[in-house]
């Protein structure tokens, strides 16, 4: 088992021909995700790293039977991406694109949901179940398989808990990078809600921000759910400064709630594993499971 | 992006927002002429002198060099020109600047409206902006005008008064309606008021903003409802679609390290502390910074070099956490995932040896592809700088550089 993407999923890459979508393809492909075609408009009926690329996400789909797409479309035109990959029936839609703005997410993000897609990002570094497909631009080799899953909203971040916990033995079910954007597709409690019901994962990690409520809301989910699986939880941000942007764009401290020190402080009191160095996540995850 | 008062009030106006009138001025010697055309266009004879800076708490702010406050009342045209000159040219102090406060580059001269009439003037407060959770615009409204709302929040939220906006229909009549009456107001500084929230929620959707506060809205004692201040922060994302509000951003408002750094691609926010950090990704950038606070330093910046970190990104950001003189040491992190540890290693001994001499120390630390070959390169290199590959030990050399 795993979620989101797993062996069976057929990929499209929308973008496919710009220099992004072609080297994270071909690194993609390397890796033995199934990519089956891309999406470039005004590109159709030509082969592009050894695949069919359709003009429409709909004739991709139709022609290749695709279910999950990534998109590579630069920022301008991606929610456009978004919404013509849901109308086209697509189920899983990761978003790689940073920098849309937030009043475009804000219509692709309902539209998605309405047509029955999930959503991941944007401004994600994608996802990926070692040894089945990797569906993003994060570094294969980091990724064994194992039996932790990995919620974050940062890209490096992610890499780094990946390699301690493949260090310290114990290996990746599925990592989820959900995003840095003020609005994103899946919640830090929906990515941790799917984990939980993996019969394979038997403990999570969770990365979060400071910036928005999503790590306070999915620890009071895993909380209500008495807490059957181990959570070791950070918060990237303790000493940033309130009001100013760090880097990603919902990476700002707003009100009280939102800190570093807020969140930690509920996850904790929801009885989750709460690291203050990054430099212990892996640590912690083998005590956790003991 | 934060834009000034002024900008904020002619961008209002053109939406149909109704606003305090005033005139921006560079000078003393404009202001005169300033105080007398606006005299001409509203009758006002009182003028109010307002410090255009990128803070808010102005009014009771000070001016380090006179003493003047950063709002000010002039009562007379003759008395516009002084109190001008006590706060133009000067460095405004207030508690959203720091100590060091800003400098004073602009005035703006404002009718008064606050006089007397049928009825009491009344502030309110009315913003704009995006509830994350919700994925959607949030009108919030308080009768508590000209105090922070978080305080309202804290103190009385049964004051505040909410409205979600569906984005795909946009705001809807008995939206504005329930914000109007949920102040208090009827007759016709209902109609005004309802209007106004119209208004200002096009201009907020047409400049594609993050947030729109303006505090006070003023109900005049002759029932007009107008914008006394203005604060909005456009989308920075969203900027390629609006070139004339892209012009509309001040640099002088901002740290000339960050305005450097965006030059270069760089991603950097500078801080107060003794530590400065290189890493690749924002979340890892924050996370090194937390670190750096753990082994008993003080981040000095964030500043993240984004997915392709070579030689002259890594060079570039050297010489910009070198212009802060509070940095006693530098960690530079670096996870390889696309990028190879050794490409970058080899940027560092590059970077280091373009500079020449550097008196900090250097702890650099590779993890990922090629991490090994990486640390080799930085050991070989005779220059002054540690090598670290797992976190902890990174942590641990940042402690004993700070001992």
């Amino acid at each position: 088992m795993s979620v989101l993407v797993n062996k069976d999923s057929k990929i499209i890459v929308q973008g496919f021909t710009g220099s992004e979508g072609t080297f994270h393809a071909s690194q993609m492909i390397e890796y033995g995700s199934d990519v089956v075609g891309g999406v470039t408009p005004g590109k159709g009926g030509q082969t592009h790293l050894d695949k069919p690329v359709f003009n429409t996400v709909e004739e991709a789909v139709k022609s290749t039977g695709a279910d999950v797409s990534i998109i590579f479309v630069p920022p301008a035109f991606a929610a456009d991406a978004i919404m013509e990959a849901a109308d086209a029936g697509i189920k899983v839609i990761i978003t790689i694109t940073e920098g849309i703005p937030v009043k475009d997410m804000m219509h692709a993000k309902p539209y998605a949901k309405k047509r029955g897609a999930t959503l991941v990002g944007p401004n994600c570094p994608g996802v990926i179940t070692p040894g089945e497909a990797k569906v993003g631009i994060m570094p294969g080799f980091v990724f064994k398989k194992g039996k932790v899953g990995i919620v974050s909203k940062s890209g490096t971040l992610t890499y780094e808990a990946a390699d301690q916990v493949v260090k310290a033995g114990l290996g990746i079910t599925t990592a989820i990078g959900i995003g840095g954007d003020p609005i994103i597709g899946t919640s830090t409690k929906e990515a941790v809600e799917l984990l939980m019901n993996d019969p394979e994962t038997e403990g999570i990690i969770m990365i979060g921000e400071i910036g928005g409520n999503y790590e306070a809301e999915a620890a009071k989910w895993i909380q209500e759910q008495g807490n059957p699986k181990p959570v070791v939880g950070f918060i990237a941000g303790q000493t940033a400064p309130p009001g100013r942007r760090m880097g990603h764009a919902g990476a700002i401290v707003g009100g009280a709630d939102d800190t570093a020190e807020a969140k930690m402080k509920i996850m904790k009191a929801c009885g989750l594993h709460v690291v203050n160095s990054p430099a212990d996540i892996g640590e912690t995850m083998v005590k956790a499971l003991g | 992006m934060n834009i000034h008062e002024y900008q904020a009030k002619e961008i209002l106006k053109g939406f149909g927002v109704t606003i305090q009138e005033g005139i921006v001025v560079d000078s003393p010697e404009k202001a005169l002429q300033a105080a007398k055309q606006l005299n001409k266009d509203t009758g006002t004879s009182w003028y109010v002198v307002k410090a255009q800076i990128h803070a808010g708490g102005r009014g009771k702010g000070t001016v380090k060099e006179t003493g003047s406050h950063g709002v000010v009342l002039a009562k007379s045209q003759e008395d516009v020109v002084p109190t001008v000159k006590g706060i133009i040219g000067g460095t405004l102090v207030t508690h959203q600047t720091g100590e060091a406060g800003k400098k004073v580059n602009k005035v703006l001269i404002a009718q008064d409206v606050y006089y007397p009439g049928d009825s009491e003037p009344k502030e309110y407060y009315l913003s704009i902006l995006l509830d994350r959770a919700k994925g959607c615009n949030v009108i919030m409204a308080s009768t508590e005008g000209g105090m922070d709302i978080e305080e309202v929040a804290e103190n009385s939220p049964e004051k505040i008064v909410k409205e979600w906006i569906d984005p795909a229909i946009g705001l809807q009549g008995f939206q504005a309606r329930k914000v109007a009456f949920g102040l208090g107001l009827s007759g016709a500084a209902f109609k005004g008021m309802v209007k106004f929230i119209f208004s200002l929620y096009k201009a907020y959707e047409a400049t594609d903003s993050s947030m729109f506060e303006i505090n006070p809205v003023l109900k005049t004692s002759d029932d007009k409802i107008l914008a006394v201040d203005a604060k909005v922060d456009l989308d920075e994302n969203a900027l390629f679609r609006h070139k004339d509000l892209a012009e509309l951003r001040d640099l002088s408002e901002e740290d000339p390290l960050e305005v450097e750094a965006g030059q270069s691609d760089l991603n950097y926010v500078k801080l107060d502390g003794n530590v400065g950090c290189m890493v690749n990704g924002a979340g890892l950038a924050m996370a090194t910074m937390d670190i750096i606070k753990l082994s008993g330093g003080e981040p000095a910046n964030f500043l993240d070099v984004g997915g392709g970190a070579n030689a002259t990104t890594v060079e570039a950001g050297f010489r910009i956490i070198l212009k802060d003189p509070n940095v006693k040491a530098i960690l530079i992190n670096i996870f390889g995932g696309i990028v190879r540890c050794d490409r970058v290693a080899n940027g560092v001994v590059e970077a280091y040896k373009n500079i020449g001499d550097i008196k900090v120390p250097i702890i650099v630390r590779l993890q990922g592809t090629n991490a090994e070959e990486g640390a080799k390169i930085i050991e070989d290199s005779g220059l002054k700088v540690t090598s670290a590959i797992v976190l902890k030990d990174a942590a641990e050399k940042v402690k004993e550089v700070l001992a």
